[in-house]
């Protein structure tokens, strides 16, 4: 009673609080879970996720309007296109492997983006698209997945987490979200993958790549793949299929971030850049690079003189 | 996406002591795919002056036979060398012409330009894709990275670099920018031009 008093006053500090609120034009009720152990998560503050929309009639299409696509390259809001990454399933567990450039068109804004989320210590998301859609609903999966482990005594299995991320997108469908991502880790089945997308699509399978570079990774990562690789063999095929991507697609690139996915969680086993992969390979001393594989074996391609100068006397 | 980008590509001039130097990276690519590591973009008309043609592939050929035979009428007709100045003028018009059809390149003009005392003087020049002339007095640059180019030599460059110094300034400013663009890079050429020769140098970039 005190409280509905209170909040309905003239008189007293609600009353001024909010008189004040009215003249500042500050109108934000953010609650003090902002400030707890779900800082930065504010809009969970109400137990659920909620987002204050534009107020118009129609607020997807609003969002459209000024959001990135090819018909209008000019507008406001511009969402990271080009990616290149992968995951695969083998005998030894995952493979993740991802590149780290980042562009807003031909801009390259970014040269060192992580693009693997880790979820928690058995968890791995991968980042392709809005690149705050992923990193921010993947963090959010993550606090469900712990949620679920409080709840049962048990951690969530790879299938339920892709799953509750799949529905969670779903439920959001036609408003604009973009991602496309691979969950991928270890559970009391094994080595898992699986591929989820802003779509709402949600596949299984032992082998993925998503990206404008997609295409020249799968290249590589069919044609080396089997079930018993190393896990050496398993992750030089992750690192050269990234390479091979970030060699072609004008999208990919910078740096290869590789992780390993084995029964006691994820490994981080490296980053490498791709440059020096064509040039030195991840030992110093075998280039990726085509020039070196073909340089001196036959006529047509003699090897590189040893001075790269060609002085021309005019 | 606009066809000025359709194959990727820049190219940069600067005006050194007694020296010019013009650069350009390797690309092509057809959008996002690249294609060629090796594709020059930077030919020689004379022994003191070389031209660069960013743009459209198909036009970088075209323009290139274009202004080699226009500037082999007029060796003919003139009965002497082309100088930088002439050449640039000849660029200018020969876009002209394509007034409301353009080719779609933004050539660079670099060379000697031989001066009534005797001496040689550094020369450079640029035109957007319909032939309007730009002279500038320390550098100038076209292609896809053509703003990453600007904003990089604009703190790199100084007057007066000796030769040496200028190949250095020219080589890291389109290294540099053309890291930052998508469309340029994948090896880079330099040409050095003095008065009595020209040294010309592969880069070894980033293949990414």
């Amino acid at each position: 009673m005190n409280s509905l008093v209170n909040r309905f006053s003239t008189t007293g500090y609600a009353a001024e609080l909010r008189k004040a609120k009215e003249v500042l034009g500050e109108d934000d009720e953010g609650s003090d879970a902002m400030w707890g152990s779900q800082a930065g998560f504010g809009t969970l503050a109400k137990g659920v996720p909620t987002f204050s929309v534009p107020a118009v009639a129609d607020p997807a299409s609003f969002l459209r309007l000024h959001t990135d696509d090819h018909a209008d390259p000019s507008c406001r809001i511009k969402i990271k296109h080009g990616t290149t990454t992968l995951a695969f399933r083998f005998q030894g567990g995952v493979i993740v492997a991802v590149d780290s450039r980042a562009t807003a068109g031909s801009y390259v804004a970014s040269g060192t983006v992580k693009k693997v989320i880790e979820i928690n210590p058995y968890l791995l998301g991968t980042m392709a698209g809005g690149a705050a859609d992923c990193q921010y609903w993947e963090t959010y999966l993550g606090i469900q997945c712990r949620m679920h482990e409080l709840r049962n005594r048990e951690r969530i299995s790879v299938a339920a987490a892709s799953k509750y991320l799949s529905n969670l997108v779903y439920s959001y469908k036609g408003m604009g979200l973009s991602m496309g991502t691979m969950i991928c880790g270890w559970d009391k089945t094994g080595p898992q993958v699986f591929y989820v997308d802003s779509d709402g699509t949600r596949l299984k399978g032992d082998l993925f790549s998503v990206g404008s570079g997609s295409t020249f990774a799968y290249g590589v990562l069919d044609q080396g793949y089997r079930w018993d690789l190393t896990d050496e063999e398993a992750q030089e095929l992750g690192r050269r299929s990234i390479y091979a991507a970030g060699h072609r697609d004008a999208f990919s690139g910078n740096t290869i971030n590789l992780y390993h996915v084995k029964e006691d969680g994820w490994k981080f086993i490296g980053n490498y850049d791709v440059s020096k992969m064509h040039y030195d390979g991840p030992n110093g001393n075998d280039g990726y690079g085509y020039d070196l594989r073909v340089a001196g074996r036959s006529s047509a391609n003699p090897p590189a003189p040893a001075a790269a100068d060609i002085a021309v006397e005019a | 996406m606009s066809i000025m980008q359709y194959n990727g590509g820049s190219v940069i001039a600067m005006v050194g002591k007694d020296c010019v130097a013009i650069a350009s990276d390797l690309r092509l690519g057809v959008q996002s795919l690249s294609i060629s590591a090796n594709y020059q973009k930077i030919f020689p008309i004379t022994d003191r002056i070389y031209v660069g043609l960013p743009g459209l592939g198909t036009d970088v050929t075209t323009l290139h036979e274009q202004f080699r035979y226009r500037v082999n009428m007029y060796t003919i007709k003139e009965e002497r060398e082309i100088e930088p100045q002439t050449f640039a003028q000849l660029v200018s018009s020969t876009l002209y012409e394509r007034r409301f059809g353009p080719y779609f390149i933004e050539p660079v003009v670099a060379g000697m330009q031989k001066l009534p005392t005797g001496g040689f003087a550094p020369f450079i020049a640029a035109t957007d894709l319909i032939g309007c002339l730009n002279f500038a007095k320390d550098f100038v640059v076209a292609g896809t990275a053509s703003e990453k180019l600007f904003g990089v030599a604009e703190g790199l460059w100084e007057p007066d670099l000796e030769a040496e110094d200028l190949f250095e300034t020219i080589s890291q400013t389109l290294l540099n920018a053309v890291d930052r663009d998508a469309f340029s890079g994948w090896g880079a050429v330099v040409h050095v031009i003095t008065k009595d020769k020209v040294v010309t140098r592969t880069l070894k970039g980033r293949m990414d």
